[in-house]
């Protein structure tokens, strides 16, 4: 399979990361390539085949629900590029 | 006599137990060496956020004032975690990760200073790095390997006594071998992650780049074990790894995969490795070879899921609660340009390729198919398992390449995992060794394979040929 530079325009977008035109060009021809290598996988036979997302025998791991000390507000908020009282603050979403 | 940044932490603790030294003399020893050799090598981050801190007497534990030197994406309270990206630069995490608790509850000094490496771990030579590449203590026209090419470089030229790594695809034990130190990749499961900044979250394990197999064996003990706040950490004992240094591997059944040993491999590494091999056999195992037919798939189904999760680890990156925010009044634009100008190349280029592999309309084909063909890689390893007690490879197809050499070509940088992404696929632990050099003077890794939680093999095999030659004792002249 291919990838167009449209694709990987709408793909950047889907990433949020704008990308100058020559990036564009760059990472259009980059991954193309990749992606030529990658196709290798398709050829094998795997309908019968379950896939692994993990790969130890656990899953639905839970934690007792118990009070306990949490971060403090001020500490959460120590790395915060914008910060407005105890929250993070970030430009209007309503115009 | 040996100066005290070159010894293992072993030889540390016995003169410190012994009081033949103090935790400041260790101090001036390691800054000493850091100030003639770090200039050249670059294994530390030198950030404006980063500082020399000398040591203080820590409390009692079994490495009890023992520094270790933690590679700049696993978090340390109060102390500049960047994951050597500029989307993160000025992070000083408000809480320690569970392997660095761990650490301190053992009395062990953390080094003030981090390691260099790839920007979110994605590179195979520390080229990748925000703050400048890292050189190879044995040529410093090479790549020292990464992404946890600081950690290795700084144990290698006597930077650092040991160090924490982390291992997605080869992250641990390609940098060691390209180095010439010891480095373990535990079984998915085994160290806690909570605290490290998540890469590929069903692939990622910290682990220990060491001077020797014992100090290994003696960190791996300290960072395992279960923690409730990593739902994939397993509640297994943690064995006494130091237990398995017994030098005994007579009977053992070691497995040589001939997918690793193909035609038009490089002829140095091959001998070096059959060389390795026949010393293996000369302890007592028994060699066979075997197959591990779906290794060719190894590279292309790692590089869709590795990619995949990490668009999605990575999304956090927005500017919002940490780390570097673009100028924008847009929220969405905010976004955009923050992780435009935020991230290097090599991680918009995998967060591209793996947010293409999840898209509408490619997810079955790339992502589900990946997983499916992850499941006939891991059978591979199971199958052999069954006979077999452990696989012998090299780690890397070849000593370390020189700095600049596949920089244009992330594709031929990707190949240069080749013999070690299939561990991380399949859950397994491996480690790699210090086996012998290149005629150019460059070092080359034996890598050992053993089934999950089976560590202790590994430790075994070793240490047992550790002791048997001398290449773990051979310095790099600075």
């Amino acid at each position: 399979m291919s990838i167009d530079k449209e694709t990987v325009k709408h793909i950047a977008h889907l990433a949020r990361i704008e990308l100058q035109p020559n990036e564009l060009e760059k990472l259009s021809l980059q991954l193309h390539d990749i992606l030529g290598f990658i196709d290798k996988i398709s050829g094998l036979d795997i309908d019968k085949v379950s896939p692994t997302s993990h790969i130890l025998p656990v899953s639905n791991v839970l934690r007792d629900d118990y009070p306990h000390v949490s971060l403090p507000a001020e500490k959460a908020l120590e790395n915060a590029p914008s910060k407005k009282g105890n929250f993070f603050s970030v430009p209007k979403i309503i115009e | 006599m040996m100066d005290l940044n070159q010894l293992t932490a072993h030889e540390l603790l016995n003169k410190l137990k012994a009081k033949e030294i103090s935790p400041e003399s260790i101090s001036e020893s390691l800054y000493a060496r850091i100030h003639k050799v770090d200039p050249k090598i670059k294994a530390y981050v030198r950030n404006k956020g980063q500082q020399e801190a000398p040591l203080k007497s820590q409390p009692n534990g079994l490495l009890k004032d023992v520094p270790i030197t933690i590679k700049d994406n696993i978090c340390t309270e109060g102390l500049s975690t960047e994951c050597c990206s500029k989307i993160l630069e000025g992070f000083h995490p408000p809480y320690d990760a569970t392997v660095i608790s761990k650490l301190k509850n053992s009395g062990a000094q953390i080094f003030s200073l981090k390691a260099n490496m790839d920007e979110f771990a994605f590179g195979s030579s520390t080229e990748n790095s925000y703050f400048g590449a890292t050189a190879n203590p044995w040529n410093l026209g090479h790549v020292p390997g990464g992404s946890s090419g600081g950690s290795a470089a700084a144990v290698a030229a006597d930077e650092a006594i040991w160090a924490l790594g982390s291992d997605t695809g080869g992250s641990i034990r390609q940098p060691a071998s390209f180095c010439g130190v010891v480095g373990l990749k535990p079984t998915y499961g085994r160290v806690s992650r909570f605290g490290l900044i998540a890469f590929a979250s069903s692939l990622d394990q910290i682990g220990p780049i060491t001077k020797d197999v014992e100090d290994a064996a003696i960190l791996a003990g300290i960072i395992s074990g279960y923690d409730p706040k990593d739902s994939t950490s397993i509640n297994k004992d943690v064995p006494d790894y130091t237990k398995s240094l017994n030098g005994d591997i007579k009977g053992l059944k070691i497995g040589i995969p001939k997918e690793y040993f193909v035609q038009g491999m490089d002829p140095e590494v091959k001998s070096i490795i059959e060389e390795a091999i026949n010393k293996l056999k000369s302890l007592g195992a028994d060699s066979k070879q075997v197959s591990l037919p779906h290794t060719e798939y190894a590279v292309p189904v790692y590089y869709i899921i590795a990619t995949a999760e990490a668009s999605s680890n990575l999304a956090r990156f927005d500017g919002v609660q940490y780390g570097y925010r673009a100028k924008s009044d847009n929220l969405i634009d905010m976004y955009k340009q923050t992780r435009a100008e935020g991230f290097g190349e090599e991680a918009k280029r995998r967060i591209l390729l793996g947010t293409f592999a999840l898209s509408h309309g490619y997810y079955d084909a790339y992502y589900l198919r990946a997983l499916k063909v992850r499941t006939l890689i891991k059978q591979d390893f199971d199958r052999v398992f069954g006979d077999f007690d452990c696989i012998v490879t090299p780690t890397c197809p070849t000593a370390a390449f020189k700095i600049g050499e596949k920089t244009q070509d992330p594709l031929k940088m990707y190949l240069s995992d080749i013999y070690t992404i299939s561990v991380n696929l399949a859950g397994i632990p491996a480690i790699s060794i210090p086996c012998g050099f290149t005629k150019a003077g460059l070092p080359i890794g034996l890598q050992i394979m053993a089934k999950p939680f089976d560590e202790e093999m590994l430790f075994r095999v070793a240490h047992a040929f550790e002791q048997s030659t001398d290449w773990h004792k051979v310095k790099p002249k600075l």
